[in-house]
C-alpha cells in the first residue's frame, strides 16, 4: 500500500460488509420468518433480497428477520423501513417480485403499491 | 466478499474468554452449518464490550440484541430461534440492575451501564475483529497516520496533540503534547518511541483491553508519535501475563508490515517506522519509565534519578517519548477529528475521555470510558448500578497502590486530574474499587501497603524499610495491638517517604494510608483505643455472638470445627470465646440469622 487511494479502496470495501455495526440510519427490510412465514416461503424471498443487495452494491441497507404479526394469510410479508419514513409492508412476497422492490422502493424510493398490504384492503 | 445479513459478536475478551467464550464460538459455527446458515450469519470474535459482569457476552446485528452470561447450551436456542426465526431470546437478554428492565427492545447504547459513556479510546473494542486490519481500516483507521505523513508536518502533528489538552492516562498526567516537543527538540541520529504497556495496579485492566480490542490503534498512533518526535523504531513494553493482548498485537504488527503501514517509505514518503515486543515479568516496578527502559535494555529493572530525562537519554542512550496505551489509543482520533473536537469533550483541564476499570462492590464489574469531568455518583450509581445487596457505599479507591480513597461525602466531585488529586486521591491508571460497609479503612491501607511493599524493588532506602516500617504498624493495628502515638507515627513516615523516595512508586506509597487517615481516623482510632473495627472486618478485633433468634437446631455447633459452641436441642446455643477460632463457618450455616459479629 502506498497511497490514501489504497487505504479508501480497502475501506469502502470492507465497511460494505460491517456496516450494520455502525450505521443507525440505515434502509431496513424486515421479513416476517415466525412458522407462517417460513412454510409460506419466506426463506427464499430473504435469501433473493440479499442477493439483489448484493448485487446492487446496496451499503445503508440490513435485512433482518421478525415473527408473526397476525396476518398469517399475507405470508411472506415484508417490511421495507426507509430512515424518517413509516415503514411499507408488502404481502404474499415471491423471489420473482424482490428485484422490483429493491430498485424502485430501495433505490428509487417510490413503493411498489400493488405489493403492498394497502393495494389488498 | 460475502454479504451478511447477520453479525453475532462474541466477546473474545480476558474476562469472557476465561468464562467460555472460544466454546461458544466453536457452538455457533457449528450450529449454524447444522441450519445452513453459514452464509448467512458471521461470527466473530471482538474485544471487550466493558460489562464483563454479565460476560461471556454475545451480541446479535442488525438488531443489537444483548445476550449476557451466555452459556455453550444456550447458543442452540439462539441460532433456532433469534436467527432463523428472527424472534429474540427473552430469558438471555441482557437486564440492568438498577431499573430490572430488560433490554429486549433496546439497542445497545440504551442500556444504563452504556448511556452515559462516550467511547473515544475504546471506539472500536467489541465492534470490530481486533485480528482483521480491514475491519479496522473500514472504521477509518490508518487515514490519520496517512493525513499525519502526507499532509502534516511533525511540527504540525506535534502542535495538534498540544492544542488537545491530551495528559498521560497512565497516572501523573503530564501533558502528552509537552513529551513529544521534548523528545522532537533533541537532536540524535537514533530516536525511539515506546508503548507503556505494563499495566500493574491492581483492578486496573483498560490497557489490556485495548491491546485486544484494538491493537492497530496502538500501531498507529506509535507510527504517528514516531513521525513527530523523529524515531524510526518502536518497542510495547507488555506484560507475559496478557498472552491474548501479546498474540493480537503481534498479529497486528504482521499486518500493518503486509500493507506496508510498517516498515520501509510509509505511503511513499521517505519515513520509515518498526515496532518490537518486549515481554515484561510483571514487576510493578517497570511500569516506572526508567524502570522500564532498564528491562527492555536487558537489565535489571530499577528506576534512576531523573535528569536525565528519557527526552534526552532514554532507551539505549538516545533520546525517547514513553507514553501509555490508553493515551495512544485517543492519537489518531485527535489527528483526524482535531484537537477542537478532542476539547468539546471534558473539561477546561482535563480534556477527553477516560477509561476506569469498576471493580469491588459493584453491580456492574467491568469498564467504563466517560467524558472527563463525570460526576463520581454518575460512575457508581447510573454506569455502575450501584452496591449489591442493599449495602450503603462508604469509599472509592482510585489510582490503585498510589491514589487514595473518596468517601461518600465527596461523592459529587468531577472525576478529573485535579480535582482528585485535591481530595487526596488521584487518576492513577484508572482502577476504580467500590468499597461498601462491611470493608474496613484500615485494612484497605494495609492490603495496598502490603502490594507495594512487595513490589518495592529495594534500590532506595526509604521505599525499601519505609514502607515496611509502615506496614509493620498497620498489621499490628488491625491485629488489635495498635498503640497511642502509631497515627502520627505513620503519618510522618509518610511524610518522609514522600519527599525522599527514587521514583514516583516510593514517592506515591503512602498515600492509600494518608487518604484513609485523613477521612476515615475515627476508624483507626476505634481499633487503636477502643479495639474495635467499625466494619467488623479484622477478625481478631471481633467476636461472634450467638443472639436470642436461636432456635436451637444445633446445625452451627455441628458445623463449628473446633468444638467452641455448645448447647442443647431447642434452646439457645452460646460460643465460648476462648475456642472460637473466628472461621465465620457458624454464621453461614444459621438459617435464622441468628448469629451476628461483635
Amino acid at each position: 500500500m502506498k497511497t490514501l487511494a489504497d487505504l479508501e479502496a480497502i475501506r469502502a470495501k470492507t465497511l460494505e460488509n460491517i456496516n450494520m455495526r455502525k450505521d443507525d440510519n440505515a434502509v431496513r427490510v424486515v421479513v416476517g420468518m415466525a412458522t407462517c412465514g417460513i412454510a409460506a416461503g419466506a426463506r427464499p424471498v430473504m435469501l433473493a433480497f440479499m442477493e439483489e443487495i448484493q448485487k446492487r452494491e446496496l451499503k445503508h441497507v440490513t435485512v433482518s428477520q421478525t415473527g408473526c404479526i397476525g396476518m398469517c394469510r399475507y405470508e411472506p410479508m415484508v417490511d421495507v423501513i426507509m430512515p424518517g419514513q413509516e415503514k411499507v409492508t408488502y404481502i404474499k412476497v415471491k423471489p420473482e417480485m424482490v428485484p422490483r422492490i429493491v430498485a424502485e422502493h430501495i433505490v428509487n424510493g417510490r413503493p411498489v403499491e400493488e405489493y403492498t398490504i394497502g393495494a389488498a384492503e | 466478499m460475502d454479504l451478511y445479513r447477520a453479525h453475532v459478536l462474541v466477546c473474545g475478551g480476558t474476562g469472557c474468554s476465561s468464562s467460555g467464550s472460544a466454546q461458544l464460538i466453536e457452538r455457533f459455527e457449528e450450529q449454524l452449518k447444522e441450519k445452513g446458515l453459514e452464509k448467512e450469519v458471521k461470527v466473530i470474535r471482538t474485544g471487550c464490550f466493558g460489562l464483563c459482569e454479565a460476560g461471556p457476552v454475545v451480541i446479535v446485528y442488525p438488531e443489537g440484541t444483548f445476550y449476557s452470561r451466555v452459556k455453550v447450551e444456550d447458543v442452540d436456542e439462539i441460532v433456532s430461534e433469534h436467527l432463523l426465526k428472527g424472534r429474540k431470546v427473552q430469558h438471555l437478554v441482557y437486564v440492568d440492575h438498577k431499573t430490572h428492565e430488560s433490554s429486549i427492545q433496546k439497542s445497545l447504547k440504551e442500556i444504563g451501564f452504556y448511556k452515559q459513556q462516550q467511547r473515544v479510546a475504546l471506539r472500536n473494542c467489541g465492534v470490530i475483529d481486533p485480528e482483521n486490519i480491514d475491519e479496522y481500516i473500514a472504521f477509518d483507521g490508518y487515514r490519520a497516520l496517512a493525513k499525519a505523513l502526507t499532509e502534516m508536518t511533525p511540527e504540525q502533528v506535534i502542535k495538534e496533540i498540544l492544542d488537545s489538552g491530551l495528559r498521560g492516562r497512565g497516572g501523573a498526567g503530564f501533558p502528552t503534547g509537552k513529551k513529544w516537543q521534548f523528545a522532537a527538540a533533541s537532536k540524535a541520529e537514533h530516536k525511539y518511541f515506546v508503548c507503556n504497556a505494563d499495566e500493574g495496579d491492581p483492578g486496573a485492566f483498560m490497557d489490556r483491553s485495548l491491546l485486544e480490542g484494538d491493537p492497530h490503534a496502538i500501531v498507529e498512533a506509535m507510527a504517528i508519535g514516531g513521525y513527530a518526535i523523529g524515531a524510526d523504531e518502536g518497542w510495547v513494553y507488555v506484560r507475559a501475563e496478557y498472552p491474548i493482548a501479546v498474540q493480537r498485537l503481534q498479529r497486528a504488527i504482521d499486518q500493518a508490515h503486509e500493507y506496508g503501514l510498517l516498515g520501509k517509505n510509509i505511503f511513499g514518503t521517505d519515513f520509515n517506522f518498526d515496532i518490537h515486543i518486549r515481554l515484561g515479568a510483571g514487576a510493578f516496578v517497570c511500569g516506572e519509565e526508567t524502570a522500564l527502559m532498564a528491562s527492555i535494555e536487558g537489565m535489571r529493572g530499577e528506576p534512576r534519578p531523573k535528569p536525565p530525562f528519557p527526552a534526552v537519554k532514554g532507551l539505549f542512550e538516545s533520546p525517547t517519548n514513553i507514553n501509555n496505551v490508553e493515551t495512544l489509543g485517543n492519537v489518531a482520533q485527535i489527528i483526524l477529528k482535531g484537537a477542537d473536537w478532542f476539547r468539546s469533550i471534558g473539561t477546561e483541564r482535563s480534556t477527553g475521555t477516560k477509561v476506569f476499570a469498576l471493580g469491588g462492590k459493584i453491580n456492574n464489574t467491568g469498564l467504563v470510558e466517560i467524558p472527563m469531568g463525570t460526576p463520581l455518583r454518575t460512575i457508581i450509581e447510573d454506569i455502575g448500578g450501584g452496591i449489591p445487596n442493599g449495602k450503603k457505599f462508604k469509599a472509592v479507591q482510585t489510582g490503585g497502590p498510589s491514589g487514595g480513597c473518596i468517601p461518600a461525602s465527596l461523592l459529587d466531585i468531577p472525576v478529573e486530574y485535579d480535582t482528585l488529586t485535591s481530595v487526596g486521591a488521584m487518576m492513577g491508571s484508572g482502577g476504580m474499587i467500590v468499597l461498601d460497609e462491611d470493608n474496613c479503612m484500615v485494612d484497605i491501607a494495609r492490603f495496598f501497603l502490603d502490594f507495594t511493599v512487595d513490589e518495592s524493588c529495594g534500590k532506595c532506602t526509604p521505599c525499601r524499610i519505609g514502607t515496611r516500617r509502615m506496614l509493620e504498624i498497620l498489621e499490628r493495628i488491625v491485629n488489635g495491638k495498635g498503640e497511642e502515638g502509631d497515627i502520627e507515627k505513620l503519618e510522618n513516615l509518610a511524610e518522609n517517604i514522600k519527599a525522599t523516595a527514587l521514583c514516583g512508586l516510593g514517592q506515591t506509597a503512602p498515600n492509600p494510608v494518608l487518604s484513609t487517615i485523613k477521612f476515615f481516623r475515627d476508624e483507626y482510632e476505634a481499633h487503636i483505643k477502643e479495639k474495635r473495627c467499625p466494619a467488623h472486618h479484622c477478625q481478631a478485633l471481633l467476636n461472634y455472638v450467638i443472639t436470642d433468634k436461636c432456635k436451637g437446631c444445633t446445625a452451627c455447633a455441628r458445623a463449628c470445627p473446633v468444638g467452641a459452641i455448645t448447647g442443647t436441642v431447642k434452646e439457645q446455643h452460646k460460643i465460648d470465646i476462648q475456642k472460637c477460632i473466628k472461621c465465620g463457618t457458624c454464621m453461614t450455616k444459621c438459617k435464622f440469622g441468628a448469629i451476628i459479629k461483635d
